[in-house]
This record gives C-alpha cells, structure tokens and sequence, in this order.
C-alpha cells in the first residue's frame, strides 16, 4: 500500500505539472456551469430539489467523460514513454502499479468533483436542501467515478496508446452506461440481469435522490474491484509476451 | 552473481533466445555483443525481471528469479535502451522516487541520491526538470535511477546509445568508476566500448551465445589476425617486404593516409606482433611514426562470430561507422 501511495502521489503531481490537469478541470467547470445555468437554474420556477437532480443528472455526464480522459494516460502514456519499466523493474507488484495509478485518478477527480460544490451551495441563495441530501448525490458522484475510472485503468493496461486506450475505456464505459436500453427490449430474467449491469440510472439515481442504499454502493465497489483486477491481469500478462 | 541456466525466451512462434548458457561471478564487468535483433535486449530484460523466460533458470545473487523476482529486483538496477525518466520531474525528485520505489526509505532516499548524483556527475542539475536536459545528461539520470538503491547487480542497455563522442568518453569512465561496487552487464553492438570497459565478452547471434571470454581469449581460441597498423616514413615497399619476412604475419598492405601523406601499413597476423615489427622496421632503417592495434581486434573476432548471419556485413559497417564516430 505505501508503495501504491508513492505512486499515487507522483501521478497526482503529474496531473498538475502539465496543463493537462487544468484543462479538464477547467471543461469540466465550464461544460457542467453553463447546463446548471441554462437548465437547472434557468426555465420555469423549480423546487430546489428539482434543481439539485438536474445539476446531478449533468455531473453524471461529465463526471464519465472526465473519467475517461483522465484514465487514458495512467499506463498507456507510462507504455508509450517507455517509463514503464521504471515500475515494472522495481520491487512492485503488479496490482500496486495499478491501484497507485487509480488512487491518483481517483484522487483528481474527488479534486474535481468537489471544485463543482459551488453550484449546490448557489441552490441555498434562494432555496433549501438538505446538506445530507447534497452529501449523498456526491457520494454518488464519487463511486460513478471510481468504478468509470477502474474501468478506464482497464482500457488504459489493454492500450498502446493513449488514443487506443481513450477508444477501448470509452466503449466500454458507454456500453455500461446504455445497456438499461438492451434491457428495455430484452425479456426476463435477462432484463433484470443487464439492468442491473448498467453504471447508471438504476444504480445512482438513488442517491441522487438523498438515498444510500448498500447495495448500489456494493455495485460500484464491485465493478472497480472487477475493473482493477482485470487491469492488474493485463499487466501481469505482459510479462509473458 | 548471475547463474543462466538453458534459458529461453519466445514471442509468439519466433524464439528471440534459445537455451542460454552463461555464468558472471561478482564483481564482473561484462559485455554483451550482439548485432541489432540478436536478443541482448530480451536477455537484460529477463535477467532484469521485466519479461518472464518461456523456460530455463536464471539465479541471481541465489535467488531464483521464477521463485522470487521481488526480492530479485530489490538488488538490481536496469537501465533499459531508453533511459525511464519522467519529464515532469526535477532530477533529485525523480531519483527519490526511484530509490523509494526500490524499497529505500524516505529518511535515506535524500542520502542515496547526493550519492548517485555524485557518482553520475548529476549534482549541478538536482533541481532542474528533466526535460530540460540534454541527451548525455538524460542518459546519466538513467544510469543514477540504476544504482540509486546501491543494487549488487547493473545491468545497461545500450549505455551509450544516441551519445555524442564526448559523451560516450565521459560515460564509458562513468561505468569503469563503478566497476568494484557492483558487477555489471552492459550490452552494445559498439565494438570499441565494449573493448575498452568489459572484463569478459558475451556474444549473442541470433538468440545464442556464440562465444564467450575475453576479447584475447576469443583471439586465441578462433585463431583471430588483429589488424596492427604502422604509419612508416621512407621506403614502403621495403617496409612491406620486411614485415612480410616476419613470422606470424599473415597479410600486409600498403595505404595512402587520408591526412598528411605518406602511408600506413596495415598488417594482419595473430598474437602480438608490435614489439617484432617495430624491432625489424627500426633495424632495417625505416622510420615508425606510429604503430597501433587498433579497434579491429575485436572487430575481426566479432565478424567471425557472426559470419553466416545475412545481416553481417551491413550491421557491422554500421557498427564501425558508430565506432569511427566515438573514437
């Protein structure tokens, strides 16, 4: 683990070295405050609940684009720069490089996510809402994004590339996001199992809506465990070719 | 230190080494000689616990790298081909990491790199960015990550790549100031380097080892005709005819040197034969401006090694040229 810290914290520096780090953060911000402006506070009169689902409801888009983004270079760009065999070399093991590389993902986008706050707390100049409810949406947020960027560590261990890898997590994080469309058209039990499956709404609209419910926490927990595990694999497969 | 045992390595169908066989004692400095696509660079990888052997055994320091490769790495440095810097990094942030990746605690990993950068001649530039550094600099940040956690074993790849001849000079003293506290294996296919900062020769062809020993070893048991070449004032077809008289000269020509005039006799014959030249050269009236060995030694051995590979002639006229070019 204090390995896997020591590589976190040198990518998390990383991220902020360059502009790279900035940028998304700084389209993020923008892309998520003009939909919050336009959409949520805008338009008819709202209840602030309403506008609170609906800031949720775009931070969930962004949230897996950025994710996406940012996962891309993890171990794509370390391949494609050769420092790869700086860890590899090492004393490390396999899943430490991999869940190094996710903590410090992990860690810009709770950056990331948290520099959104200011758009729930706009909601308190002329509304109310609970802090808990706030609290869960983010909490909601913030496994969306751990489970969308494991994936994308995922992506980023298959791939030569950053673009490849950037390819590979897309598809498979947007074949997550749609397959509740397959389930609407598939007949039972395969409906409830592919609904199931899917990164959201069924898994986070709950706790958009102010509700923690176990399972649905398990469910993100599950694919990231899955995600990393299968990231771990792929570098350790790599070995062998 | 190192134990290879029937070691064997395949990418898909094509086998890039094929049951090798060799053993370094400690302290060694060995060079690993092979033209481009021999297979140095899978065996350092290997040896370097980066890739896993398709079958065989590989001990280093007694341990068996299949039963333990964590503990393996903990006492080696690798620099591979290209050297794993992180652009973003200063030097002595970047070495830091690399000493606290090889399990060196953050208390000493300050101490280690005053150390390594010392030793590499990296002490000016500890708080720059690496990407503002120039190639023979990058390459001794390289060779500093290698030996930052005081490993037992070096192993470099190609150390010399892409430097210019200064460079090259400066790095090949670089290796030859470590010999003592580690053993280390270099590869190249710059015949000169390996030369001049290798105890001992392993040399690769086609995923084998085709010889091993030191470079008057591999002389002696192939049988090898060092070129010597003599820069002789006065008359050159006598010179020749003297020369030629020698015992043990196999050849003798004349040619024209390409500055200053005059002309250099290159004499082909085995073992040394400079004291019997110049003795005979003198005694017959003839001036010797300058009578050397050479870099062709080694590259005779290197050609003879490897004639058969279709590759040959045009590899190792690049090799040459790249020697030319570090003399």
């Amino acid at each position: 683990m204090k390995t896997a810290l020591l590589i976190a914290r040198r990518e998390l520096a990383a991220y902020f070295s360059s502009m790279t780090g900035f940028v998304i953060i700084a389209a993020v911000l923008v892309i998520d405050g003009l939909l919050f402006n336009a959409y949520a506070l805008g338009g008819p009169d709202k209840l602030s609940s309403e506008v609170l689902g609906l800031f949720f409801l775009f931070s969930r888009g962004t949230t897996i684009i950025a994710s996406v983004f940012i996962s891309m270079r993890l171990l794509a760009e370390e391949r494609q720069t050769g420092t790869l065999v700086l860890l590899t070399s090492s004393p490390v093991h396999d899943r430490e490089i991999v869940l190094g590389k996710w903590l410090s993902a992990l860690a810009f986008i709770s950056i990331l996510t948290a520099s959104t706050l200011f758009m729930p707390a706009l909601i308190f100049v002329n509304g109310k809402v609970s802090l808990g409810h706030v609290a869960s949406g983010y909490l909601g947020l913030f496994l969306l994004g751990a489970a969308s960027l494991a994936v994308g560590t995922f992506g980023s261990a298959l791939a030569r590339t950053q673009v490849l890898a950037a390819i590979f997590s897309g598809c498979i994080v947007t074949a997550l996001c749609v397959c509740w469309m397959l389930a609407r058209v598939t007949e039972r039990p395969f409906s409830g199992v592919i609904a199931d499956l899917a990164l959201q709404p069924h898994h986070i609209m709950p706790f958009e809506a102010g509700v923690i419910h176990v399972k649905h926490v398990a469910y993100y927990v599950m694919i990231t465990y899955f995600a990393l595990f299968a990231a771990t694999r792929v570098l350790e497969a790599r070995r062998w070719r | 230190m190192i134990q290879v045992q029937q070691l064997t390595k395949y990418y898909g169908e094509r086998a890039a080494i094929r049951a090798l066989d060799f053993a370094i004692d400690r302290g060694e400095v060995i060079g690993f000689l092979g033209l481009n696509g021999a297979g140095k660079t899978t065996t350092l990888k290997v040896l370097g616990c980066v890739l896993l052997p398709t079958s065989g055994r590989v001990v280093i320091d007694g341990i068996d790298i299949a039963r333990d490769p964590h503990e393996v790495r903990r006492r080696i440095g690798f620099l591979p081909d290209a050297p794993p810097l992180y652009d973003e990094m200063t030097v002595g942030g970047y070495l830091e990491f690399a000493a606290q990746l090889r399990g060196v605690t953050a208390k000493d990993a300050r101490s280690h790199v005053v150390e390594a950068e010392e030793k590499t001649g990296l002490r000016q530039v500890d708080g720059e960015r690496v990407s503002s550094l120039s190639h023979g600099f990058r390459q001794r940040a390289g060779v500093a990550q290698a030996l930052v956690h005081k490993p037992r074993l070096l192993i470099l790849d190609e150390p010399t790549s892409g430097l210019d001849p200064v460079q090259i000079v400066e790095m090949r003293s670089l290796i030859r100031s470590l010999r003592g506290d580690h053993t280390i294996l270099l590869s190249s296919h710059i015949l000169s380097e390996i030369s001049q900062t290798c105890d001992r020769l392993l040399v690769i062809q086609a995923g084998e080892i085709v010889a091993q020993g030191s470079e008057q070893e591999l002389a002696s048991r192939l049988g090898s005709v060092g070129r010597i070449e003599v820069d002789v004032g006065g008359n050159v077809e006598r010179a020749l005819a003297v020369v030629r008289a020698l015992e043990g000269v196999v050849e003798a020509s004349a040619h024209a040197r390409p500055a200053g005039g005059g002309e250099t006799l290159h004499v082909e014959g085995a073992g040394e034969l400079r004291p019997q030249i110049t003795r005979a050269l003198v005694q017959a009236g003839i001036d010797v401006l300058r009578i050397d060995r050479g870099a062709t030694g080694l590259e005779s051995i290197f050609l003879q090694l490897t004639k058969g590979d279709a590759r040959t002639a045009g590899a190792t006229a690049a090799a040459a040229g790249k020697e030319g070019a570090s003399a």
